[in-house]
């Protein structure tokens, strides 16, 4: 950076820390090694640098090229900047894409991230102390089903930290949070990697080695590497980690002068989120679960809630293990390394919403901040209202998945053969301060967009079947069949019986299961499986609950559409917004 | 294999952010038009 502008970025090094800060994200420490584990483990890698090297790398290149291209004629969101490049109306609209995405991402991604932040103030507080691991488990359950009105609390304190941020400017604002909770990120995330590994057997209540995760996590099967779903999931990772097809990075690199270098940038920033997801990201969650669970007992609970699951059910409960100070000590760094992936990211997502208004409707900077704000507020209040109706996952999957899939097939298609690979790679090479391979003009032309194109008709049957609502019709379908309701029962208790601490009694109602749990006779795996299997007992013999259950499906359906609706009608919106600015350019020009 | 990736990923990481470091910052052009769009 020569110059310092109000307007644009303070230095350098905030810039690349900024950017990959938008990339690093909850998913680099949540998502990445449950990925790695469910296709082929350590086999996993090879696909995903691939993926790495032939699709993030030359989307990087594009969206930081497109971004500082439409910067200098004056743009800063993906409408416009996309109209710079081609003056078809098509593509202003396929940039409405950029605009929609980070607002429809912030309603839902502020809330997490201010799980995290709650969770921060609940270490300090040490409320994770004493409690058992079903209780800290139930912990979550009952905040996400809003039990007390904590968690609307600290999701507006979130709220109100961002637009704060947001107000104070991209260099002011942005860059300064970017360069604070970088570093604290990398310092936790190094701390808790430490104690993942180094944790031995027989100390602190550990019952394995935490390598024995490690080289679970990382032991390749071969046999998964030419199985398009392992390919297609790599695909996928790569795609959310790097935060592509958002708008976000086109809207940074927008405020970087023609002059200046982006190629190197991209590399420095991009490489920076694979060091904290491969090394730092893989190196946490799945060892300190297995040092304490065992490997059958980590896979339970992946299959039941995923990384999140693990991270806010689980793995409070385990640090407490550590002792009272260590435990604080672990759960401030490990939620804080969140919350910190988690502002970074959703910062990222404010700043093109607002340079849209900026930039075409002549808004102040504090009124575009408060705008975007109160947008997120509005738009996110039926995920925290109706989380457990599917509403977080709907937003998550339209907005977060198909959207950015959407965007970075059509951006590719206009840089690569609208605008063209000649000015394209001519771009890409102004002010580079690093020699980009010329191999990579041939990767963006030809092999991005197919492997874009292969990544979209792929999801093609998913998008049909989340249309459908077919997961809540399986489950209604079994509800009403007696047969497969029984069939199931018997497989869950042929697994419980093979478990050393179960005994048949447990089974009945009369026996309380938080009773057994609490005195420590019976492990949280089996403590889960028990409980599922008295529900669907509940299911099977009582009538009544059995049609609140498919009734609750319903519900379900009926909130997932209305979800739809709304994500549909701010695009809308937003389609509208960008129609008047473009308007108002003409009557300017006329 | 994974810990040959994981020390090639970490070298790449840190060459490219020293390079960063390291590298000079370019001069402003002369004129405001030397700033301008091609």
């Amino acid at each position: 950076m020569a110059l310092k502008d109000s307007s644009g970025w303070g230095s350098r090094v905030g810039l690349v820390l900024a950017m990959a800060g938008n990339a690093v994200g909850l998913g680099n420490f949540l998502r990445f090694p449950v990925q790695a584990i469910e296709n082929g483990g350590g086999a996993f890698i090879i696909p995903y640098l691939v993926c790495f090297l032939l699709m993030g790398i030359p989307l990087l290149f594009v969206e930081w090229s497109i971004g500082r291209f439409g910067g200098s004629k004056g743009h800063h969101s993906t409408p416009f900047i996309f109209d710079s490049m081609d003056k078809r109306a098509l593509w202003k609209y396929v940039g409405v894409f950029g605009i929609f995405t980070n607002l429809a991402v912030a309603a839902y991604y502020c809330y997490l991230e201010s799980w995290t932040l709650s969770y921060v103030w609940h270490s300090i507080a040490d409320s994770f102390g004493g409690k058992t691991q079903p209780e800290v488990a139930n912990f979550f359950g009952n905040y996400v089903s809003l039990g007390t009105i904590e968690p609307i609390i600290f999701w507006l304190i979130c709220l109100l930290l961002n637009t704060w941020i947001l107000s104070k400017g991209l260099s002011g604002g942005v860059e300064k949070a970017a360069k604070i909770g970088m570093p604290l990120l990398l310092i936790f995330g190094a701390f808790l990697a430490f104690k993942a590994i180094t944790l031995r057997a027989g100390e602190n209540g550990a019952l394995y080695d935490g390598t024995l995760g490690l080289n679970f996590l990382w032991t390749p099967d071969y046999s998964t590497i030419w199985d398009a779903k392992v390919w297609l999931a790599a695909a996928g990772q790569i795609f959310f980690t790097l935060s592509i097809g958002m708008g976000s990075i086109q809207c940074y690199s927008s405020f970087v002068k023609r002059k200046d270098d982006i190629a190197l940038n991209a590399m420095s920033a991009g490489w920076m989120n694979g060091f904290v997801e491969i090394v730092l990201g893989s190196a946490i969650i799945i060892p300190i679960a297995v040092g304490y669970l065992g490997i059958d007992g980590m896979k339970e609970l992946l299959s039941e809630g995923g990384g999140l699951g693990l991270g806010f059910k689980t793995l409070p409960y385990l640090f407490e293990q550590w002792g009272s100070l260590l435990g604080v000590i672990a759960g401030v760094a490990w939620f804080g390394l969140l919350f910190f992936a988690g502002i970074t990211s959703s910062l990222a997502m404010g700043m093109p919403v607002m340079d849209f208004l900026k930039d075409k409707f002549n808004w102040k900077e504090k009124n575009a901040a408060w705008a975007f704000g109160v947008a997120v507020f509005l738009l996110g209040l039926p995920t925290v209202l109706f989380f457990n109706n599917g509403v977080f996952d709907e937003y998550d999957y339209w907005a977060g998945t198909v959207s950015l899939v959407i965007l970075a097939l059509f951006e590719i298609i206009l840089f690569a053969w609208i605008f063209g690979m000649k000015d394209g790679w001519n771009e890409i090479n102004q002010g580079a301060d690093i020699k980009v391979p010329v191999i990579f003009k041939y990767i963006i032309k030809y092999v991005t967009p197919i492997l874009l194109g292969w990544v979209f008709i792929n999801s093609i049957p998913d998008i049909v079947s989340t249309i459908n609502h077919d997961k809540s019709k399986e489950n209604i379908a079994f509800y009403e069949n007696a047969n497969e309701m029984k069939k199931k029962s018997e497989e869950q208790q042929k697994l419980l019986l093979k478990k050393s601490d179960f005994k048949p009694e447990y089974l009945s109602s009369t026996t309380s299961i938080e009773k057994l749990d609490t005195n420590k006779l019976i492990s949280f795996s089996t403590y889960l499986l028990i409980k599922k299997e008295r529900e669907l007992s509940k299911i099977m013999t009582d009538n009544n609950y059995r049609i609140s259950k498919i009734q609750s499906e319903n519900k379900n359906m009926l909130f997932k559409n209305i979800s739809r609706g709304l994500l549909l009608i701010l695009w809308i919106g937003i389609a509208y917004l960008v129609y008047l600015a473009s308007r108002k350019i003409k009557l300017k020009k006329s | 294999m994974m810990l040959v990736t994981e020390i090639f990923v970490t070298i790449i990481t840190v060459y490219f952010f020293l390079k960063i470091l390291k590298t000079p910052s370019k001069q402003e052009p002369d004129s405001f038009s030397e700033n301008d769009a091609e």
